[in-house]
């Protein structure tokens, strides 16, 4: 019994590892297998590796114009995002804003907001404005849902710094601007970073307003395009996975770079007030 | 007030000003606005706009589609929550228990956390293929359809969404355990407890807070989710897999009913409220948040 409980969390630890490792795997497998072996199990490993998938991908598919929209839409989903959240997220941590309570809420409640319920309404609104099928309307729309959260992990990264600094600043006649300028910014560089990646992540990945706000190539983002990958005859399993493939690549790097941030930061995002 | 008092507020108002604007611009109105359509019958191709009063709501009180769509909704929901919370506490204290593999593992659950939903979505419905799909092959070789099956569709869908969410809690839970010192299970092991006891009395009740802010964000999400069944079976086959979000969009967008779908995406809107209030109460009482 006591080897039991010994070894049962080595027994979770592989199996978890396994179900994590091998789909991720899997996909990667499927993306270099050529296109006779891909329905045929077993064998489970191919015989040869090929990179046709992504030659196909790269050179006859729409996911590289569609890695491009999505690179500048999230790009600029997050300058947007940043230049409104930081000012406000600096008001709500260290200046009084009358009603801050309430307007904390309504920041927070507006994260929790169903995209299904706002996607007619912006719909009509984004085609009223001749935007539909344009970078702009998915930047918009993105904001909507990415401006509450960068300005709440934000007021949370601007509270760790020590308040000190900016009023012995205030005392040697620095304006708000100056303290934001030279002090608050420069110590919060790190969680603008953070915050920033995050909110690419989040621009990158979503998929229901990026779906229903294009229309052409003019605008669809990586997961639309992945999610309408054309298929005549059958489905070019292998071309989606190197798409799926190419597609994870942002992600991954964020992650990379994230890793001890991301563990760290999504229990401060949590439990912050 | 004093004139410096004044001035800070004026200062932050002037910050937080153009955010709120914004987000009143894309968020405020056309919430109001929702409600708006939703009282409306309309077709957008055929110009059609006539008021309906509450007469999409009153339809949908005896449609048994949406009857099925919120039942749907309720077996994701829970299922995916219950299931995400079970697994991500036992990855958590596995994590805690074991530093060999854990770098890896971390590395793995935020990968997955981290993908887009599509990507996930792509990847299950590979893994779940009748005849090529590593799901059959491991077991054994049944040529199950998962997804072309109306009574696997559900349980597969759920599946993968707790793959891919089931790392938010692993993660959350993990990092609550990293901030217990290491003084309490040092204490713990004195009085005589064991790893059981140890487990049930310090660390569970030590991940109790988090616990419950994890299961509100899951709740809210499940009951939210899109991307995952859209993409995976469209809500079908047969409609099993139709949630209030798949049926709102399908409404909406492709039978064209503007005033339709968006009376459910405000009976989707009210419900994720509801449950958002529900357990700011819980947590208030709980002391979890101010």
């Amino acid at each position: 019994m006591k080897r039991l409980v010994h070894a049962l969390p080595d027994a979770l630890v592989l199996l978890g590892l396994a179900a994590y490792a091998v789909p991720f795997f899997w996909q990667l497998l499927t993306s270099f297998k050529p296109e006779a072996e891909l329905l045929r199990l077993p064998p489970l490993l191919p015989t040869r590796l090929t990179l046709d998938h992504y030659r196909v991908v790269l050179e006859q598919s729409l996911i590289p114009r569609a890695l491009a929209n999505s690179f500048g839409i999230a790009s600029l989903t997050t300058l947007l995002a940043l230049a409104l959240g930081v000012p406000a997220a600096y008001g709500i941590a260290r200046l009084a804003v009358p009603g801050k309570n309430l307007l904390l809420l309504a920041i927070v409640g507006s994260t929790a907001f169903p995209q299904i319920a706002t996607v007619s309404p912006l719909y009509l609104i984004l085609r009223s404005l001749g935007l539909r099928d344009t970078w702009m309307a998915l930047v918009l729309a993105h904001t909507s849902f990415a401006l509450p959260l960068t300005i709440w992990l934000l007021a949370g990264f601007i509270r760790e710094i020590p308040h000190a600094l900016e009023e012995s600043a205030a005392v040697d006649g620095a304006s708000t601007t100056q303290t934001l300028g030279r002090i608050v910014l420069p110590l919060l560089a790190p969680g603008l970073a953070s915050t920033a990646l995050l909110t690419f992540l989040f621009s990158w990945n979503e998929f229901l307003f990026a779906y229903t706000f294009t229309a052409t190539e003019a605008s669809r983002t990586v997961p639309v395009a992945l999610a309408l990958f054309p298929g005549v005859y059958e489905v070019p399993w292998g071309d989606i996975a190197a798409a799926s493939m190419l597609a994870s690549l942002p992600p991954i790097l964020i992650v990379l770079v994230l890793q001890r941030h991301l563990v760290r930061g999504l229990l401060a995002g949590a439990v912050r007030e | 007030m004093t004139a410096g008092q004044r001035a800070r507020r004026r200062r932050g108002l002037l910050l937080v000003a153009p955010a709120l604007a914004v987000l009143l611009l894309l968020t405020g109105y056309p919430s109001l606005y929702v409600l708006w359509l939703s009282l409306q019958h309309r077709v957008p191709v055929f110009g059609i706009a006539e008021f309906a009063g509450l007469g999409h709501y009153a339809f949908l009180a005896q449609d048994p589609r949406f009857w099925s769509a919120v039942r749907t909704t309720g077996l994701f929901t829970v299922a995916s929550v219950l299931l995400e919370l079970g697994l991500g506490l036992l990855v958590a204290l596995a994590l805690q228990a074991r530093p060999r593999g854990r770098r890896l593992g971390l590395s793995l659950l935020l990968l997955a956390w981290a993908m887009p939903a599509v990507v996930t979505a792509k990847l299950f419905e590979w893994l779940y293929h009748p005849s090529a799909g590593l799901v059959n092959v491991v077991l054994g070789g049944w040529a199950l359809n998962w997804l072309g099956d109306p009574r696997l569709a559900l349980p597969a869908v759920i599946l993968s969404d707790v793959w891919r969410t089931m790392p938010f809690v692993a993660i959350l839970a993990y990092a609550r355990l990293l901030s217990i010192p290491a003084e309490v299970y040092e204490a713990a092991q004195m009085d005589g407890a064991g790893r059981l006891g140890t487990l049930r009395h310090v660390t569970l009740p030590l991940l109790r807070q988090i616990v419950m802010i994890a299961v509100l964000f899951r709740t809210l999400d499940a009951v939210r989710a899109f991307d995952i069944m859209y993409v995976l079976t469209g809500g079908g086959p047969a409609n099993a897999t139709e949630t209030l979000t798949v049926y709102a969009y399908r409404s909406l967008f492709q039978m064209l009913q503007l005033g339709f779908g968006s009376a459910i995406g405000m009976i989707v809107f009210a419900l994720v409220m509801t449950v958002a209030w529900a357990y700011l109460r819980l947590l208030r009482r709980e002391g979890v948040v101010t």
